[in-house]
């Protein structure tokens, strides 16, 4: 019934053998996602020890420019991927915000670490509970900090997800500034991302 | 014991309270009303000479009873001495005299204590908070009936954080800096204008550039 026939596609680049061997035909989403998820320009908004773990996977051990991402941006506008590394206090969230609304399209943002994703072992007065509560996050990096090799694990990850993309769809694109209270996300669900849990739930001596 | 606290006790008389050693280090009681006599005295003396404060910091026990300690941390760069002074305040009347007056570097060092435990410092010249931000509002996290998490939501928090704006964080001076810029000395202006640091050359004269070739 052809079941176990692999299924015939198209490959992403073809020779023509038609026309000049200088020639090549592809579809425009790979060649456009080919060349976004090669050259990942970080922005490093390292606050923490996740920001040492960061510059070892950006040294020549690790080397960070094998995924072609070692071209660091420190200004938001030529950034790609905001890579939030370390935990975020309150006091930072403006901060991480306006920097995140300076990046030009088309932008990524990764967590790294379980402070930024989480609030981590910081759960207390005056740390974010988790970055995705200020601007959207499309990776998140276990650990505490996470191993080099799990960063590079994270920003395959990105590349994976930014191949699966599709200038088609406008609404990738759209930029959702905060809402008129003031937040990204409604407040009943920024009160459920917050809550702790793990040991966590025992850390609440003088509440 | 460091004899300083007999040269205290000689000085000052009842102002002086307890004293102990603990760890090696002395620890000298004041009344609080004296504090800035006292450390003035600490400073300017021969003899003395405390003229180094490492720290000021404060601690609120457990038992609600007990009165908030302010604690000055001081250390003599001549003798190599150490000295650590510490004021009992009532909880109802946390407030004390400012030594910015004596050491420039208290100044921080009052505002962190005062931010992080709402003691108010009569006399100090900037007296704001300094790790959160100036419009916090929900009260002095170091203190014991402060809640791990904060007072507010989460969400509240984040409102708060987010909604805040930024140049909150800085005083009327550091922001007015742009706005006064025509207000500011000429020479600081030209050295704004260029974007160096330092003093700016003078500018060579009308007839002096004319004469080069």
């Amino acid at each position: 019934m052809g079941l176990n026939q692999p299924i015939e596609r198209a490959p992403a680049v073809q020779a023509v053998a038609s026309m000049s061997p200088n020639w090549v035909t592809t579809r425009l989403d790979f060649l456009v996602n080919w060349a976004r998820s090669n050259s990942l320009w970080p922005m490093p908004f390292g606050t923490a020890c996740c920001a040492i773990e960061f510059m070892a996977t950006a040294a020549s051990r690790f080397d960070i420019a094998r995924f072609g991402a070692e071209r660091m941006a420190y200004s938001p506008r030529q950034a790609d991927v905001l890579l939030c590394a370390g935990r975020l206090p309150f006091k930072l969230a403006p901060v991480i915000r306006r920097i995140y609304d300076q990046m030009t399209q088309p932008k990524w943002v990764i967590s790294m670490g379980a402070c930024a994703s989480s609030g981590g072992i910081f759960d207390n007065y005056a740390m974010v509970q988790g970055i995705d509560t200020v601007v959207p996050v499309d990776v998140y990096v276990p650990g505490c900090p996470p191993r080099p090799e799990g960063l590079l694990y994270g920003i395959l990850l990105l590349q994976k997800k930014v191949r699966g993309e599709t200038i088609a769809d406008p609404t990738l694109r759209v930029e959702r500034p905060l809402d008129g209270d003031g937040l990204r996300l409604p407040p009943a669900m920024v009160d459920e991302l917050s809550e702790p849990f793990g040991n966590s739930i025992h850390q609440t001596r003088s509440a | 014991m460091n004899p300083s606290v007999d040269a205290l006790r000689a000085q000052f008389g009842p102002a002086i309270g307890r004293a102990a050693v603990v760890c090696g280090d002395t620890i000298a009681y004041v009344d609080a009303g004296r504090s800035a006599d006292v450390l003035r005295w600490l400073k300017e003396t021969p003899g003395q000479q405390y003229n180094y404060l490492v720290d000021i910091t404060a601690v609120e026990y457990r038992d609600p009873e007990r009165p908030i300690e302010l604690v000055y941390e001081l250390f003599s760069l001549e003798r190599h001495a150490q000295l650590r002074i510490k004021a009992e305040l009532a909880k109802d009347r946390l407030e004390v005299d400012s030594v910015v007056p004596l050491w420039a570097g208290a100044n921080w060092l009052e505002r962190e204590v005062y931010d992080m435990f709402g003691i108010s410092f009569r006399g100090h010249p900037d007296l704001r908070r300094i790790l959160m931000w100036e419009t916090y509002a929900e009260g002095y996290p170091l203190r014991k009936d402060f809640p791990l998490r904060g007072r507010f939501s989460r969400a509240e928090q984040v409102r708060q954080a987010l909604g805040g704006a930024t140049e909150a964080h800085y005083s009327m001076e550091e922001l007015s800096v742009a706005e006064s810029y025509h207000e500011l000395p000429e020479d600081v202006r030209q050295r704004l204008t260029r974007g160096k640091p330092g003093p700016v050359p003078d500018e060579p004269e009308p007839g002096a550039e004319a004469e080069k070739p």
